[in-house]
Formats: structure tokens, C-alpha cells, sequence
């Protein structure tokens, strides 16, 4: 479904991502670690289409086309969806409205009519007992003074109303309390299916035991530097990033 | 970042003014300048009663004596008064009764701007004066209206059949005295619209004037007048475009609005003037003056208005609030794109006791547009309890525009409570990114931002206005960005 070769990209003239590879299939979950500033957000904001990260080599293919010929907005219709680490706030626009213009949009590029009013508040209704997000909280602006765990919560909605082919979650289980965490998770876990992929970039093993992945990366300085199963999340969790860097550092 | 920022905004082309076209139809156009001559040979043109021509020209006479203010965070070429035609008028229809008289030019124009005439088609609950240049072309649902006593016609109507009305309230609230353009507009207007609503009346539908100049070279002046009597209650809504010419044109208008005990009005602008062109060539001068009184105990007036166009805007719809506990609001979103500039506000006159007033104003500014707001809390001595809150937001899309805020607060009261917050806020490229993640691009994604920017304001049109109005504010954005 996704397949990055050497991709490399920078910000204001610094280099960030610096020889990228990644293959994920229908079906597949991957799990991106590494330590801070390693470039993970920005792997996702690349692969969003984020215009102030410019990609200065490497090409990504997505189901047979040319992701980065696409603007981010096509790319989000086209199935690309990203829970944000850090949810943006719109003053004045409620979540109603802000995901009725998303899901239409999303409708108009597969030729199809504008959602019809009750179906819309339906679907809302169906995504947000997924997420077990209080009905209140659709009236409200986005993101605005919405708690860390609610920002997450709402990413995880939104992304159950747009069902994406290719969603990237980014820290999406930071700042969420135990049983938030089994909510949001599980909510992925329903979306999952056998034709949809995802990405998932977390610090802690733990969402791990609930979001099962099928493959676990380690991205250091800009680079994939160990691939592994499961048990390497744990080996993470118990000696830090130190041997990897030390490993990375001596080649 | 920043240049994500200025790509979005330099991605902001010059939006098409849709309102722009001309109409051809024969007028009936006065030479240029002004005189004494020139004011009474309005007056007799409208076959108008002596005491409105003794007003005219008590007005006239004390303009002359004037001179222009510039006090506003403005820059402009001053008018030159003598350059104006003063009346212009299509020609042979003095006063159409039926439908079947009007040109259908004029028929055509106003349905090309969505203002259907024909009351089968007009939007349901709401009735339309129309005026076109210097005169009131049609009003619907007169004899409706009139049914429950509620008079609403052409101001020129108003004068033949309610002289007594009129000359009971004219310049009660907005004397000629006022200031410079007020005055000129008591010499020179022309016609406008009047309103009475009896007492105990909630009028059944929106009442609406449509004010659209035509003719080039003549300048528009005209003047409303609402009168809601004791417990009476109306909603009433302005409209107004010009097509796109190249030399700069004059609108000094002139509402007043007397609301007597328990009163209720609620006045709304959609104001979409031509703006000029994005080098600020042409555009029109809007130099408004707008005040109610709440004259009575417990009386409410309050103002909304959506400012999208002009190439200048002067105008401060101001509440007198007389009578004990009575309640001012104003509402305002203005956006200035291109060259634009706007100076507007409001001014609260608290006078009676436990008044109460609030102020929501959000200014939008793009391009290299300047957009202030200039507003005027007063409490006299006698106001005890008087309130007011003030909210300030100005968003700014681009560096290159400013935004200024000028308030000003009299307090002769130590019980009073005044409260004014401000805000400058930027679209961020956070936001647009956001948004475009989820499918928007970012021309959706800006006015999108902005409707909710302007949201607590929209909030306060009626219904089909809103819809309009939200409408209004993505045209005014659209091509803004990329
Ligand atoms: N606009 C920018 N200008 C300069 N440097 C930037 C910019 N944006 C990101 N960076 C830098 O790029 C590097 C990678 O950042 P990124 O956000 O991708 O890290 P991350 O792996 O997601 O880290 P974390 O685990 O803390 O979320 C960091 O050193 C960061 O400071
Ligand atoms: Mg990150």
C-alpha cells in the first residue's frame, strides 16, 4: 500500500529525514519509536503533505500513485488520514460543522452527493459511541479548550468518520489516562480491517499490549536504524535508546 | 512557516466583485453641484411639504459652515462636493404601484442581486423597499403590513402620506447639526425608507431596504427612519451594492431609530458596496451615521452588521440608552481586503439607570487593508448600574494589513461597570494544515476559520441573512489563497 524509498526532507534549510525506507501492506500495523527530535512527526507530516517540509529526494508510493504529486488535501481524500501530535484549536467552527465540510469533501472526490442531514448525524452519533466521546462535545469548537485526552479522543473520532486508508497516529496514546487509553485503542481496533493500514508512533510500549503491531521501527536522527517484532519494543522499554544510538553512531 | 504564511496569503488574488454590473435605463440626472438652488430643486422634485425643505436648508446652511473631519485612522482623496450630482433618479417612474410599471431593467437588477420584487417570489417573511440611486423603486407587502397597522414604504411616500409622523421625528436622534456628512445628507437625501410599528405590534416579518447605486458620478444619500412605538417589536435588514467604476462614490446616509418603552428593534447591515479594485482604484465612500435612542424604560435596540465592501467605511451605529434598563447591543464583523480601509465602532450613551449594553466587534483585515475600530462607552452621572462589556477581535491574514483599535470610556458614575477585552489573532498555518488534513483546501480552510472567527456575530442576523452574510465573507476571501 505505502512504499518509501529514501526519502529525505528538510525544514528551513535543516535536514531532517535523511534516507527514509518503509514498506507497509494491506492489512499491516507498524509501530515507529525512537527518541525525541528524531523525526518522527515529521515522517508524518511528510507523508500528510505539510508544505513547509520540503522532500529533497526519495519519492513515496501510495496504491500506485505519486503521494508526493498530491496536495495535502487530496492526499486526505485519497485516504490518508493523521491524528495529530498536537491537535490545532478553531475558535467558532463546532466539530459538527468541521466534519461535515470534511466528510463532504471527502464524498465530492468520489463523485458522490453531499452527505444528507440525518445520515450525517447518524454517522456522528455511530463514531463517537466508538470513541466513547460525550455527545456534548461535537457542539463545541474544535479542539478548543478540550482537555489533552479529549484532543486525542477527537483525532481517533474524526479519523473513524473519514476511514482512511492509511491512518498515522502520532502519540495519539500521550496524555491519555488508563481507561482512555483502552478506548482510544480499541476504537482502532475496530476500524481495522484487512484493506486499511496504520502507522503508529509512541514512546511507550504499553499501547503496544493494546494496539498490536506487526512490525515495530526505531527512527533515529532521520533514518530507520532497527526493524523488529514485538520483542523489540520491550528490549526499548527496559534499556532505553542508548545501545541503539551507540550502535548507529559507531557505523 | 512564514513562507507557508505568505504563500497562503500571496495566493490571495483579487475576488471578482459579483454585484458589479451596470443597469442601462434612461435617468433622470442633476448637474453636478451643490447649492441652494440645488436643495430646493430636490425638494420640489418630491413635491415635498415646506417643513422639509426649511429642514434642508437649515441643514445646508450649517454645512457650509462645516469642514470635513479627519479625525479617522483614514487616508483618502476628500470629495469634491462640487464634482457630485446630488439626485438621479430612472427616468418617468416617479412611484410604481404595480409591478407592471417598472422597468424591466429594473426588475432584472434586482433579481440578478437576489432581490426578487415579485412578492410570489420574494424570500417568505420578509418585505423590500427597494432604492435604486436617488429613489425608492418599489416596496412589497405594503398593504400586508398595513393590515396591522405597521407602515413601511419609500421615505419620499412617507412625506406625502405621514408628513405629521415624520416631521414628529425627524432629526429627533440624528439632528442636522450632527456632523459634516450628516448634514450634507439633511440638505441632500433623497429618498430612503420609513418605518412605524404601533404599539403592542410584533411585526410578522423582516422588514428590508435593498439600496443600490446605479448611476456613475452622483452620490447617494439617503436617509431611514424607524419609529417602534411602546411593546411593539421588529427585526429590519439593509442591503446594499454598487456596480464597479472606476472614480470613487459618495453614500452618506442617515438612521435614526427611536424605540419607546419595551420597544424591541433589531437593525442588520449587510453592507457590500463596491470596494474598488485591488490597486484601490474606485470604490465606494461609505460616510454613515447611524443612532437609535432608547427613548423608553426597558427598550432594546440592537445593531448588526456585516461590513464586506467600500472602499472607505466611516460609521459608528451608536445607542442613546435613555430610558431605565434599557439595553443596547451592537454586533459587528468588517473585513478590509486589497486597499480597503475601514473606521468603525459604535458608541453606547449610558443616561438611565441600570442600562446595559455589550459590544462584539471582529475585524478581519487581508491584503494591505487597514481596519479599526473606534468605539465610545459613556455613563453619566446618572446612570447608576450601568453596564458594559466590550469584546475587540481583530484577525489579520497577512503582514502587510493593520489593525488598530480606538476605545474610548467616559465613566461619571461610580457604580458603573465597564469591561473591554481585545484580541489580535493570525490565521496560523497550524490551522490551515489541520484542515486541509482532513480534506479541506485552503481557500475552505480560511474562510472556514473565519466564519468561525465571525461566528458570535453571524449568530445575531436572522436566519436567511446569516446564510447570506457567511456567503458574502468566503466571496470576499475566495482566491485568497492557495
Ligand atoms: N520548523 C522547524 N525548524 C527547525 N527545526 C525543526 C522545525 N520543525 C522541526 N524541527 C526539528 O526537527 C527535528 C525532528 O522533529 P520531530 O518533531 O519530527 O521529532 P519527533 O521524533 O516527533 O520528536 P518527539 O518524540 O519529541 O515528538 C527536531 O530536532 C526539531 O527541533
Ligand atoms: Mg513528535
Amino acid at each position: 500500500m505505502l512504499t518509501i524509498n529514501n526519502l529525505h526532507a528538510s525544514v528551513d534549510g535543516k535536514k531532517i529525514l535523511n534516507g527514509i525506507n518503509l514498506e507497509v501492506k494491506k492489512g499491516e500495523v507498524h509501530a515507529i519509536m525512537g527518541p525525541n527530535g528524531s523525526g518522527k512527526s515529521t515522517l508524518a507530516s511528510v507523508l500528510a503533505g505539510r508544505e513547509k517540509f520540503q522532500v529533497t529526494a526519495g519519492n513515496i508510493d501510495f496504491d500506485g500513485i505519486d503521494l508526493l504529486e498530491l496536495s495535502s488535501e487530496v492526499r486526505s481524500r485519497e485516504g490518508i488520514f493523521l491524528a495529530f501530535q498536537y491537535p490545532v484549536e478553531i475558535p467558532g467552527v463546532s466539530i459538527t460543522n468541521f466534519m461535515k465540510a470534511a466528510v463532504n469533501e471527502h464524498r465530492k472526490h468520489k463523485g458522490l452527493e453531499p452527505i444528507a442531514p440525518s445520515a450525517f448525524l447518524r454517522l456522528m452519533k455511530e463514531k463517537k459511541a466508538l470513541v466513547e466521546m460525550e455527545a456534548k462535545l461535537s457542539n463545541r469548537s474544535v479542539n478548543e479548550g478540550f482537555s489533552g485526552g479529549e484532543k486525542k479522543k477527537n483525532e481517533i473520532f474524526q479519523m473513524a468518520m473519514l476511514e482512511p486508508k492509511l491512518a498515522v497516529l502520532d502519540e495519539t496514546d500521550s496524555g491519555l489516562d488508563i481507561d482512555a487509553l483502552r478506548i482510544v485503542a480499541n476504537g482502532v481496533n475496530k476500524l481495522k480491517t484487512s484493506e486499511n493500514a496504520s502507522i503508529v508512533i509512541t514512546h511507550y510500549q504499553r499501547l503496544l499490549d493494546y494496539i498490536v503491531p506487526d512490525i515495530i521501527h526505531v527512527l533515529y536522527n532521520g533514518r530507520i536504524v532497527k526493524t523488529g517484532g514485538r520483542e523489540l519494543a520491550l528490549e526499548l522499554e527496559e534499556k532505553g535508546y542508548d545501545w541503539i544510538k551507540k550502535e548507529d553512531d559507531g557505523k | 512557516m512564514k513562507k507557508d504564511d505568505d504563500k497562503i496569503i500571496n495566493e490571495f488574488a483579487n475576488k471578482e466583485y459579483e454585484a458589479g454590473f451596470t443597469t442601462e435605463i434612461d435617468m433622470d440626472v442633476f448637474p453636478k453641484g451643490l447649492s441652494e438652488n440645488i436643495v430646493r430643486a430636490i425638494s420640489a422634485k418630491k413635491e415635498e411639504p415646506e417643513f422639509m425643505l426649511e429642514f434642508r436648508l437649515k441643514a445646508f446652511r450649517y454645512w457650509k459652515k462645516m469642514s470635513e473631519p479627519n479625525w479617522a485612522h483614514l487616508s483618502y482623496k476628500k470629495p469634491d462636493f462640487q464634482d457630485i450630482s446630488y439626485y438621479a433618479a430612472p427616468k418617468n417612474t416617479p412611484k410604481f404601484n404595480s409591478l407592471d410599471e417598472v422597468d424591466p431593467e429594473l426588475l432584472d437588477t434586482f433579481e440578478k442581486l437576489g432581490i426578487p420584487l415579485d412578492e410570489q417570489k420574494v424570500l417568505a417573511g420578509v418585505a423590500v423597499d427597494a432604492v435604486i440611486d436617488s429613489v425608492s423603486v418599489h416596496t412589497t407587502f405594503r398593504e400586508t403590513l398595513l393590515e396591522k397597522g405597521i407602515i413601511f414604504c419609500s421615505f419620499s411616500d412617507a412625506l406625502k402620506e405621514y408628513p405629521k409622523l415624520i416631521k414628529k421625528y425627524l432629526g429627533t436622534v440624528v439632528p442636522y447639526s450632527d456632523n459634516y456628512y450628516a448634514a450634507l445628507n439633511a440638505a441632500v437625501f433623497s429618498d430612503g425608507s420609513f418605518a412605524y410599528i404601533p404599539k403592542g405590534v410584533k411585526c410578522p416579518m423582516e422588514l428590508s431596504t435593498y439600496f443600490r447605486i446605479n448611476a456613475a458620478n452622483t452620490g447617494q444619500f439617503e436617509r431611514t427612519l424607524l419609529v417602534a412605538d411602546a411593546g411593539s417589536k421588529v427585526s429590519y435588514l439593509e442591503g446594499c451594492t454598487a456596480p464597479v467604476r472606476d472614480e470613487n462614490q459618495l453614500h452618506a446616509a442617515v438612521v435614526e431609530i427611536v424605540a419607546m418603552e419595551n420597544a424591541d428593534v433589531k437593525y442588520s447591515t449587510v453592507q457590500n458596496w463596491y470596494p474598488g479594485d485591488k490597486n484601490g482604484k474606485g470604490g465606494i465612500y461609505n460616510f454613515v451615521t447611524k443612532r437609535g435612542i432608547c427613548r423608553g424604560a426597558n427598550s432594546k435596540i440592537s445593531w448588526t452588521q456585516v461590513e464586506t465592501g467600500s472602499a472607505i467605511t466611516w460609521k459608528y451605529p451608536s445607542t442613546i440608552l435613555k430610558g431605565d434598563n434599557s439595553i443596547g447591543e451592537f454586533y459587528s464583523v468588517a473585513v478590509t481586503n486589497n486597499m480597503q480601509q475601514a473606521d468603525t465602532g459604535t458608541k453606547m450613551i449610558h443616561l438611565g439607570r441600570n442600562t446595559k449594553s455589550t459590544i462584539v466587534s471582529k475585524g478581519i483585515s487581508l491584503g494591505h487593508s487597514s481596519n479599526s475600530y473606534r468605539g465610545l462607552v459613556t455613563v453619566a452621572k446618572n446612570a447608576s448600574n450601568a453596564r458594559n462589556f466590550s469584546q475587540c477581535d481583530s484577525l489579520l491574514i497577512g503582514d502587510k494589513c493593520g489593525a488598530h483599535t480606538f476605545p474610548y470610556i467616559e465613566v461619571n458614575n461610580q457604580t458603573a461597570t465597564v469591561e473591554h477585552e481585545a484580541t489580535t489573532s493570525k490565521i496560523s498555518e497550524d490551522q490551515v494544515f489541520y484542515c486541509q488534513q482532513r480534506g479541506l483546501d485552503s481557500e475552505s480552510a480560511v474562510s472556514l476559520i473565519v466564519n468561525g472567527f465571525a461566528k458570535e456575530v453571524l449568530n445575531q442576523l436572522p436566519m436567511e441573512f446569516a446564510v447570506e452574510a457567511q456567503k458574502l465573507l468566503s466571496l470576499t476571501l475566495e482566491g485568497s489563497v492557495g
